[in-house]
């Protein structure tokens, strides 16, 4: 049987993935971000999963106003890196796994969660930055990647309840795939920012300390936190880390965190917060 | 009772990209969303002005974007991941185009975020200001 073995939060900010691609990691402004992930790429190397379910948020790449799923699902055998004015992403194709993908979106539609299924979709950096910052610059990511496309672009995105419900449905598809496979599941994006008004710029780190506190001991207590909550203490991009509560709610209640990392300086306009949780049994 | 738009009002220095705005700035955004396509860049920076025409968003909206008044263009229905790709066209930051709707300079911001952002404090709620 498959089982979900871990959890992984991150922000995922596009200069990140600039820094990397343009060779400045070693740079003083961006050395202690990556050092940051040291610990987090020895640990996924020796976990070696098999599989990543990637929740994150499409930023007017693959999504435009056209077309506005709430929670979409990759289902297809591969996804590329997104087109930008700037160009795509100078990392590999993203591989899928269909079996999954598609088994989750029959459980979680069949558990009531009216899921969107995409069989074509380039991921633009909100998918592929936590990718970098977990494995580095491979040739090849070396595990599938279901991509798993959460709006909070456009108002009114799902709520916090929402996306921790999502998640215990997510587990429950996955312990019942008929096949031996270690899958993680990633919540990514947030911390706190503000993108936009004379308010732009807006970082909380009081907030974002006690947004990792609850998630990793009181997640419940997260999961009531309403959209207006997020706007006025993490900005209205913060919105973002109602994402990271699908992760949590795939976990056990009792998920052991074994590793934190928050920036207090704001990487470019965003607050950087970073955590694993590892599932007792595994 | 305060609606679910409405909630946010008291949130200073922010707009929110609701149902309205998103009606309202459907045009303008999906104008942005059309310069992903290198020709469609090349043939809106030959003429601005005549590419805008071309497509179906109130003049207001032409200006703001002939101005690069960002400010102007989310206060007309701008949502800023679409913005994003204007201000890439012209080979303009995202932070720069961000700071331009502060008060402040972008030397300002950028000095303002390399000491840990801007506060929370007195930037809640319009009604404890």
């Amino acid at each position: 049987m498959a089982k979900i073995i871990a959890g992984v939060a991150t922000s995922h900010i596009p200069n990140i993935g600039v820094a990397l691609d343009t060779g400045k990691a070693g740079d003083p402004q961006w050395k202690p971000v990556f050092e940051g992930y040291d610990y987090s790429k020895k640990w996924i190397a020796d976990k070696k999963p098999d599989v990543v379910i990637l929740v994150y948020n499409d930023h007017a790449s693959a999504f435009s106003l056209e077309l506005i799923p709430t929670f979409a699902i990759g289902c297809a055998n591969e996804f590329q890196p997104a087109q930008t004015v700037w160009g795509p992403r100078p990392v590999p194709v993203v591989k899928g796994h269909p079996e999954l993908a598609w088994h989750i979106a029959q459980s979680t539609i069949l558990d009531e969660f009216d899921m969107t299924v995409v069989n074509r979709m380039d991921v633009d950096h909100g998918l592929t930055v936590p990718l970098s910052l977990m494995f580095g610059q491979p040739d090849d990511w070396p595990c599938k990647v279901i991509p798993l496309a959460v709006n909070v672009v456009q108002f009114p995105p799902p709520t916090g309840n929402r996306c921790y419900s999502l998640g215990k449905a997510i587990r429950k598809a996955v312990e019942t795939f008929d096949e031996d496979l270690k899958v993680m599941i990633w919540g990514t994006g947030g911390m706190s920012h503000q993108l936009q008004g004379a308010r732009a710029g807006l970082i909380n780190a009081e907030f974002d300390k006690q947004f990792l506190d609850k998630l990793s001991a009181d997640p419940e207590a997260l999961a009531r936190l309403s959209h207006v909550d997020y706007v006025r203490e993490a900005g209205s991009e913060g919105i973002e880390l109602i994402m990271w509560l699908i992760m949590r709610g795939a976990l056990d209640t009792e998920a052991h965190e074994i590793y934190r990392f928050h920036y207090g300086v704001p990487v470019s306009n965003t607050a950087l917060g970073h955590m694993i949780l590892e599932n007792p049994r595994s | 009772m305060t609606s679910y738009t409405e909630a946010f009002q008291d949130i200073p220095g922010t707009t929110v990209f609701d149902i309205h705005r998103s009606r309202l700035g459907y045009h303008l955004n999906m104008f942005c969303m059309s310069l992903l396509k290198v020709e469609n860049r090349e043939s809106f920076k030959a003429n601005e002005r005549a590419y805008l025409e071309s497509v179906p968003m109130t003049e207001e909206q032409r200006q703001a974007v002939m101005d690069r008044d960002y400010a102007r263009m989310i206060s007309l229905g701008g949502n800023i991941y679409f913005l994003g790709k204007l201000s890439a066209a012209d080979g303009v930051a995202f932070g720069d185009m961000v700071a331009s709707m502060t008060e402040g300079l972008k030397e300002d911001y950028a000095r303002m975020m390399s000491v840990g952002g801007r506060s929370i404090e007195g930037n809640r709620s319009k009604s404890e200001r």
